[in-house]
């Protein structure tokens, strides 16, 4: 059998600050009919900018310097743009990674799904209509009659992520590129998306290149695994061959990051007074609760975990805890003292014990100050401390969280890395010289290997400084391996907490066995099990509705 | 009848040349990406270029002057735009040049990496600049000194009505237009610069202080410059300024300060709206809320968190503000309630002379009075949108 798709010696350069930089540095591919290929690597790894070229697409600045690209016969690179729009959207389809971004938000889904086929004349409205309720049905869409008829801000993320799929199944391609499709869903919504797409691809005898940063997610779709590091392949190989016994030491260490687990401390003393103390919050938006009575302590030198889909309310736990948004009922106390709900109230003693480190570095640092600047007016304005001293301190703390002072001192947040922005944010939040950090899904925003660095970096600095932190995540490999106690939330409420073995070890209540088992392992054979024993009508979201 | 058939005639050629052109191009360079995924549009669009360009070179050469004797009038203004124009890119040019070689590290630096147009604009903006300072220095006579003759042209030549000691020509009461022109600089330039500080100054930090706090201050400010924004504003003006020259008389302040404050707060409200849109985006940011849970005043949250955040927005703004000041100020003093003569200002100066305008067609030198006046405002608002423009992609990484 030939191959569909041939890429021989690819190279891609993109163009910055007037010259010409490589991106890929010449990748082999090849693709079979009915084949799915993931792509694994970490971001600027270059697996966005192959998917593209796939398509004989790059973005804007960006161009193919050399090689071929050819898709069942026919040279890509070379193509004419006619050729290409005869291709595209027909033969070859694409999956963007934000279907909430993807979708035009003025038009009706059915609109968008049925443009494809009428555009390339496959089909007319009204079958191609019908064809896509069929492909709905077939995705287990609810509803699948009406969705159609909806714009897509009135359909979940999840769904609009597999009405994107079933859109790019309607010319039925030969050839569909997934760009992290599931990345930005929570766990029990990714786990039905890709079982829709897993199996529609199978039915279809769809060839797919899988992107992604998650190893376990790649290992329950993919038939082989191309791992990329900054535009080099690192190594091809079929998926068991590549999970049971990887070669090369970068994918090794990949393979490794969730190993990463800290010891577990003695039971906190009886009797100790915790730092945080939430004490029965009820809390709203407008008129609606968004929390319901929820109580846990923070103890010194702990990490809390609390864990949670998006919408249960732990960051509005978060909101609270800081003071900006007063609970309508119960109390906050910090090291026993009932704190001002308010945070314009508490003093400015009480605001700086408490610090916050936030998901989103781009956001969370002003994009106009020097890091030196960033990390230096908490030290200024709660130290009191000018012009040297200030300085050395910045430089003290710079040092803390393994950035070099005289490097990074005067840059400016651009022109760090993603994981270096959130070390600032830490540095910036230990200025203060806190007793008690938020840490906002810091980690979820980057590759695994720089977040395992973060989550390492985090566990030395509580170590020496005695800090405590409430750690607000989804991820429950993070929850592995940092927490010392979990609190589980669902809809504003707490379902379950406790010791980090309690929960990770049966009986769990239902909605933590629900998240627990969600989570993709690293088993190729891992999502076809859990089908088997659940079902497919008893995962993901269904099941939460269940509930 | 004839003009409609030169007309599909013209249409006709070049909807043929634009198909030429681009078949042309595809077997010159065998195919080649660029002809080869051509759209029709963009063929046309070369083929009209270099149409407009022929045509342009064309009626640059037409004589100056017609068989019966009559100036034509539109070959000459052409002359004298294309020539300007040339001037205008070898003086940007030759400025950017001295100012790679001149200067310390950073400007060198920062000229290597100008385009012309920004470096036109500073260039005009530091001429004015020097013409508003050394006003009294550089002009040949008083703003309000009234010569001889009257109505002297333009030019300086005596055989056509000019007189060389008024190169620029003189006024309808004998006053030099040089000299007015100069001390115009002063006086306008001056007085909107002030004005839009002014503006900005109010609009932008009720604008981000609205933004900031929200609630009901938020409210009452929107609610008020609503109702502010809901009048004409020129109208508005008027009528402002109708009641501060009875004030100014009474309480024995000049006419002018009352000006530049009821223009600043009739543009101020534009300005808070600006702000308060670009404050609200910058708000919600979690470096804003990280500064408010330290316990950061209000004065540190506007102006050191929010306002570096929002200057390229406002930059953009504030150039094309001021002028429209500027015009707001030139529309006054026509209507006769802004600068009050006999000081020398731009508008007062394009409305005197206005009825010159009309020996356009068969006296080019005398119609080029009063647009002197209007082109000394025009380029000082292409120079400046010019700078601003350099200066936000400069700053804001627009060209990400």
């Amino acid at each position: 059998m030939s191959d569909l798709l041939t890429i021989k010696g690819l190279r891609i350069e993109g163009r910055s600050d007037e010259t010409w930089n490589p991106i890929i540095n010449g990748v082999d591919l090849n693709l079979k009919k009915g084949e799915v290929l993931g792509l694994i690597g970490e971001s600027g790894a270059g697996k966005s900018t192959i998917g593209l070229a796939c398509m004989g697409y790059t973005r804007d600045g960006v161009r193919i310097s050399e090689g071929s690209v050819e898709f069942d016969g026919i040279d890509l690179v070379g193509a004419s743009a006619s050729v290409k729009r005869g291709l595209l959207g027909k033969r070859i389809a694409y999956v963007a990674q934000s279907a909430a971004a993807s979708f035009n938000p003025a038009h009706k889904l059915m609109d968008q799904h049925t443009e494809g086929p009428v555009q390339h004349g496959v089909d007319n409205r009204a079958t191609s209509a019908e064809d896509g309720i069929e492909l709905y049905r077939k995705l287990r869409l609810p509803n699948p009659d009406e969705i159609g008829f909806r714009y897509p801000h009135q359909v979940s993320g999840g769904q609009l992520q597999r009405a994107m799929t079933a859109m790019a199944m309607s010319c039925r391609p030969d050839l569909i590129i997934f760009d992290e499709p599931t990345t930005a869903l929570d766990v029990t919504t990714q786990i039905e998306v890709l079982a829709s797409i897993r199996e529609i691809v199978e039915e279809f005898d769809t060839a797919a290149i899988y992107i992604t940063h998650d190893l376990a997610v790649v290992a329950q779709m993919a038939d082989k695994i191309k791992v990329l590091l900054r535009g080099d392949e690192v190594e091809e190989a079929d998926t068991r061959t590549m999970l049971s016994s990887p070669k090369e030491d970068y994918t090794k260490s990949l393979w490794a990051v969730r190993a990463f687990e800290r010891p577990t401390k003695p039971p906190v003393a009886e009797g100790s007074v915790p730092v945080v103390s939430v004490r029965n919050i009820t809390a709203a938006y407008g008129t609606t609760d968004v929390l319901h009575d929820v109580s846990f302590d923070i103890h010194a030198g702990r990490t809390v975990a609390v864990v949670g889909e998006s919408g249960s309310g732990k960051s509005t736990a978060a909101r609270c805890i800081t003071g900006l948004l007063p609970p309508r009922m119960g109390e906050i106390a910090f090291d026993g003292v009932v704190l001002p709900a308010n945070y314009k109230k508490r003093t400015k003693d009480q605001l700086r014990q408490a610090q916050m480190i936030y998901q989103m570095a781009d956001t969370a640092l002003n994009p106009r100050k020097t890091i030196g600047q960033i990390i230096g007016r908490p030290v200024q304005f709660y130290g009191g401390l000018t012009g040297a001293k200030r300085r050395a301190r910045v430089d003290e703390l710079l040092d803390q969280i393994e950035l070099d002072p005289e490097t990074y001192r005067d840059r400016l947040p651009s022109e760090l890395s993603g994981g270096q922005k959130q070390r600032v944010g830490i540095a910036r939040a230990l200025a203060a010289e806190p007793k008690f950090i938020i840490c906002d899904e810091v980690t979820s925003a980057l590759d695994q290997l720089v977040a395992e660095g973060i989550l390492r970096l985090l566990a030395d600095l509580q170590d020496k400084l005695g800090l405590s932190y409430m750690f607000i995540t989804h991820d429950l490999a993070t929850v592995k391996a940092i927490a010392d106690e979990v609190v589980v939330m669902k809809d504003g409420k707490v379902v379950e907490q406790g010791p980090k073995l309690d929960m990770f070890t049966p009986p769990h209540h239902a909605y933590t066995d629900l998240l627990l088992s969600s989570v993709p392992e690293m088993d190729p054979d891992w999502l076809t099990n859990l089908l088997a024993e659940r079902g497919v009508d008893n995962i993901g979201d269904a099941a939460v509705d269940k509930m | 009848m004839s003009g409609l058939m030169w007309f599909a005639i013209y249409l006709a050629a070049l909807l043929i040349g634009a198909y030429v052109f681009r078949a042309a191009g595809q077997a010159a360079t065998s195919n080649t990406p660029k002809f080869r995924d051509m759209s029709y549009g963009e063929a046309l669009g070369y083929v009209l270029g270099a149409g407009l360009l022929l045509w342009a070179v064309y009626y640059y050469f037409q004589p100056k002057i017609l068989d019966t004797g009559v100036p034509n009038a539109g070959v000459i203004f052409f002359r004298w735009a294309v020539q300007g124009f040339i001037i205008a890119a070898v003086a940007a040019y030759l400025f950017r040049l001295l100012g790679r070689f001149v200067g310390t590290e950073a400007t060198k630096k920062l000229f290597r990496s100008m385009p012309l147009t920004a470096s036109f604009g500073i260039l005009v903006i530091f001429i004015y600049a020097f013409v508003a300072i050394f006003a009294g220095a550089i002009a040949p006579y008083g703003q309000a000194e009234i010569l001889g003759a009257a109505n002297v042209m333009a030019g300086g030549d005596p055989a056509l009505g000019g007189n060389p000691e008024y190169p620029l020509g003189t006024d309808q009461i004998g006053r030099d237009i040089l000299s007015r022109l100069i001390f115009g600089a002063q006086n306008t330039v001056g007085i909107a610069f002030v004005t839009t500080c002014l503006s900005f100054f109010i609009g932008g930090s009720l604008g981000f202080l609205a933004a900031t706090l929200q609630g009901w201050l938020d409210q009452l400010l929107s609610r008020s410059v609503d109702v502010l924004m809901a009048i004409p504003s020129l109208i508005f003006a008027l009528l402002l300024m109708t009641i501060a020259s009875v004030w100014a008389v009474e309480l024995g302040v000049p006419l002018t300060i009352f000006m530049v404050l009821i223009i600043a707060v009739i543009d101020s409200t534009r300005v808070y709206r600006l702000a308060r849109a670009v404050g609200l985006n910058i708000v919600v940011m979690d470096y804003i809320e990280a500064a408010k849970l330290r316990g950061e005043g209000l004065g540190y949250l506007v102006f050191k968190e929010i306002l570096p955040n929002a200057m390229a927005p406002l930059l953009a703004e504030f150039g094309l503000r001021f002028c429209f000041v500027f015009l707001t100020i030139a529309a006054l003093s026509f209507l006769g309630v802004g600068i009050q003569p006999p000081l020398a200002d731009w508008g007062t100066m394009v409305r005197d002379l206005a009825p010159f305008i009309n020996f356009a067609a068969f006296a080019p030198t005398a119609a080029v009075t009063p647009l002197l006046a209007a082109g000394a405002i025009a380029l000082l608002t292409v120079a400046v949108n010019f700078v601003v423009d350099w200066m936000l992609h400069k700053s804001s990484g627009l060209k990400e």
